[in-house]
């Protein structure tokens, strides 16, 4: 019986050599002038205005589901006054950037990877290269750089309808005001949970457009490689953003001595 | 060289014409698999030459090395005297700006009308049309001479495979290139198309005076296009000469290519 699984381990690390290269062209193309600024408002409105939906219903209902299930919890030991600070403590730090990154994974990251997937197969990316014009500026840089940017707002937006949700149900079931509530959470909330929470959603951005674009750019023929693209992307996104979480979470428990 | 019949019926007034393109000894492999093995020709100035062979006999894959899609495993290839393999990007990008390419698929960008698809190319080469600001008359004319300037503003996907083509050739004409490449210009079409697509490829080689690589299995298109053919069989040239010499060849397998 043939054993399959060093293939398998190679495979996977030239695989992780081949996105490293790719990220490493990213930077040098970023920095070369021409810019392509208008693909990348372009891109910006496709990857945040149209994911807004989407992280807005999601940020709402983890919000109410975080309250609804802590609540009782919360009662049994006495600690129903602290509500807000762990809600807020848990929606800004983690559960906000982590759950808003993997709605997007979803959404952006296979949207890219079978829209670039879909050009390579038809050989629009050929036809632009041949054109003088560089691609990979074109369609890359522009992606990556849209998500870098927009990700960190779709967060904060996220975060804030994540705690009006929670608010939302202390207010019927605890009678307490919004204002006390929120008053509660920002005293509970420090830069320290912040900030580091906010950096690490510039990297998930980051993984979210690079692997997208890496997937569909180096996609290969047929259509089934599109589709192949597109699924691949979004699991290689979710497992490269949960090492990044990991790895954000590791050094802000350095330097924040959180 | 192995198995090679060249049946050189080439007029000798041709090796006196100015050289556009010429490959020497292209080798290409993928795996174990030669695709092209030693493969040369020469494309002269105002010339259509017409490259045949079956599929999978390397004829995309030649084209390709050609405008530096991709890298053969060995070999020479210069264009307009400029050796591909020394370029660098700058280069090659302006090199390119002088080589029109229609793709088989026609490969129209399809999140762009027909006009922005035509304006893509100009936005890196501005240098060539003086910085101008109001690109519609170059996009209309390039338009009007594939008889489709009312598509203007329409969307890729609301074009019948014929017009698409007939956009990707005014897309590669709004570079004014000098050489066009063609990778099988009528395949996929119905023959009335095909019948018009040859024709504006013999229409606009008189008005823009250019010089033409064809891709093809197409022997109609061959036949009505071609002022001299290849027929590329396992990765070498295994004949060459104009259609009406090639046609009346006894070897099987010249025979095979043209037997309808």
């Amino acid at each position: 019986m043939k054993i399959k699984t060093p293939n398998k381990i190679r495979q996977s690390i030239n695989e992780i050599g081949e996105l490293s290269y790719f990220a490493g062209r990213f930077f040098k193309e970023a920095l070369r002038p021409p810019f392509e600024f208008n693909e990348f408002l372009r891109q910006c409105y496709q990857i945040g205005y149209r994911s807004l939906t989407l992280v807005l219903v999601t940020g709402f209902i983890i919000g109410l589901v975080l309250d609804l299930q802590s609540r009782p919890t919360m009662i049994q030991f006495g600690a129903v006054s602290w509500m807000p600070n762990m809600v807020g403590i848990s929606i800004v730090r983690e559960l906000g950037p982590v759950i808003t990154a993997l709605v997007c994974a979803g959404r952006i990251s296979s949207g890219i990877g079978a829209e670039l997937g879909s050009m390579r197969v038809t050989e629009q990316i050929d036809a632009m290269e041949v054109s003088g014009t560089n691609p990979f500026k074109y369609l890359v840089v522009t992606r990556v750089m849209a998500a870098i940017l927009m990700l960190p707002l779709l967060v904060v937006v996220s975060d804030a309808v994540s705690l009006f949700g929670s608010a939302l149900i202390e207010n019927i079931k605890g009678n307490v005001s919004f204002q006390l509530y929120f008053n509660t959470i920002f005293d509970a909330l420090s830069y320290t949970d912040l900030i580091p929470a906010l950096i690490k959603t510039f990297f998930f951005g980051f993984a979210i457009g690079l692997v997208g674009c890496f997937k569909g750019y180096y996609s290969k023929k047929g259509t089934a490689g599109v589709g192949v693209a597109a699924n691949t992307a979004v699991v290689m996104t979710s497992l490269l953003l949960f090492v990044i979480d990991f790895v954000a979470v590791f050094i802000s428990n350095i330097f924040f001595d959180v | 060289m192995k198995d090679q019949k060249n049946i050189d019926v080439m007029e000798k007034t041709s090796d006196q014409k100015e050289v556009i393109i010429e490959i020497k000894d292209l080798y290409k492999s993928f795996g174990d698999h030669k695709v092209l093995d030693g493969f040369h020709m020469k494309l002269y100035k105002g010339e259509n030459l017409v490259v045949m062979g079956k599929s999978g006999s390397g004829k995309s894959v030649m084209i390709k090395c050609l405008v530096g899609l991709m890298q053969p495993d060995s070999g020479y290839i210069s264009v307009l005297g400029k050796e591909i393999k020394n370029l660098d990007r700058e280069t090659l990008d302006v090199l390119r700006s002088d080589i029109g390419f229609l793709f088989q698929g026609s490969a129209l960008y399809d999140s762009m009308t027909v006009r922005e698809n035509l304006e893509f190319p100009m936005r890196r080469h501005k240098e060539k049309f003086g910085n101008i600001k109001d690109t519609t008359p170059l996009v209309m004319d390039a338009l009007e001479s594939v008889g489709l300037a009312h598509t203007i503003d329409l969307m890729p996907e609301e074009l019948s495979g014929g017009m698409q083509r007939r956009i990707a050739l005014a897309r590669t004409l709004i570079l004014k290139p000098k050489i066009i490449l063609y990778d099988e210009p009528t395949t996929g079409l119905d023959p009335i198309t095909s019948k018009e697509i040859i024709e504006l490829m013999r229409n606009i080689q008189i008005k823009y005076g250019t010089s033409s690589l064809i891709i093809t299995h197409d022997v109609d298109c061959a036949r009505v296009i071609s002022d001299r053919m290849i027929l590329l069989v396992d990765g070498i040239n295994y004949a060459e000469g104009k259609y009406r010499d090639l046609i009346q060849s006894n070897d099987p397998k010249i025979e095979a290519f043209f037997k309808k």
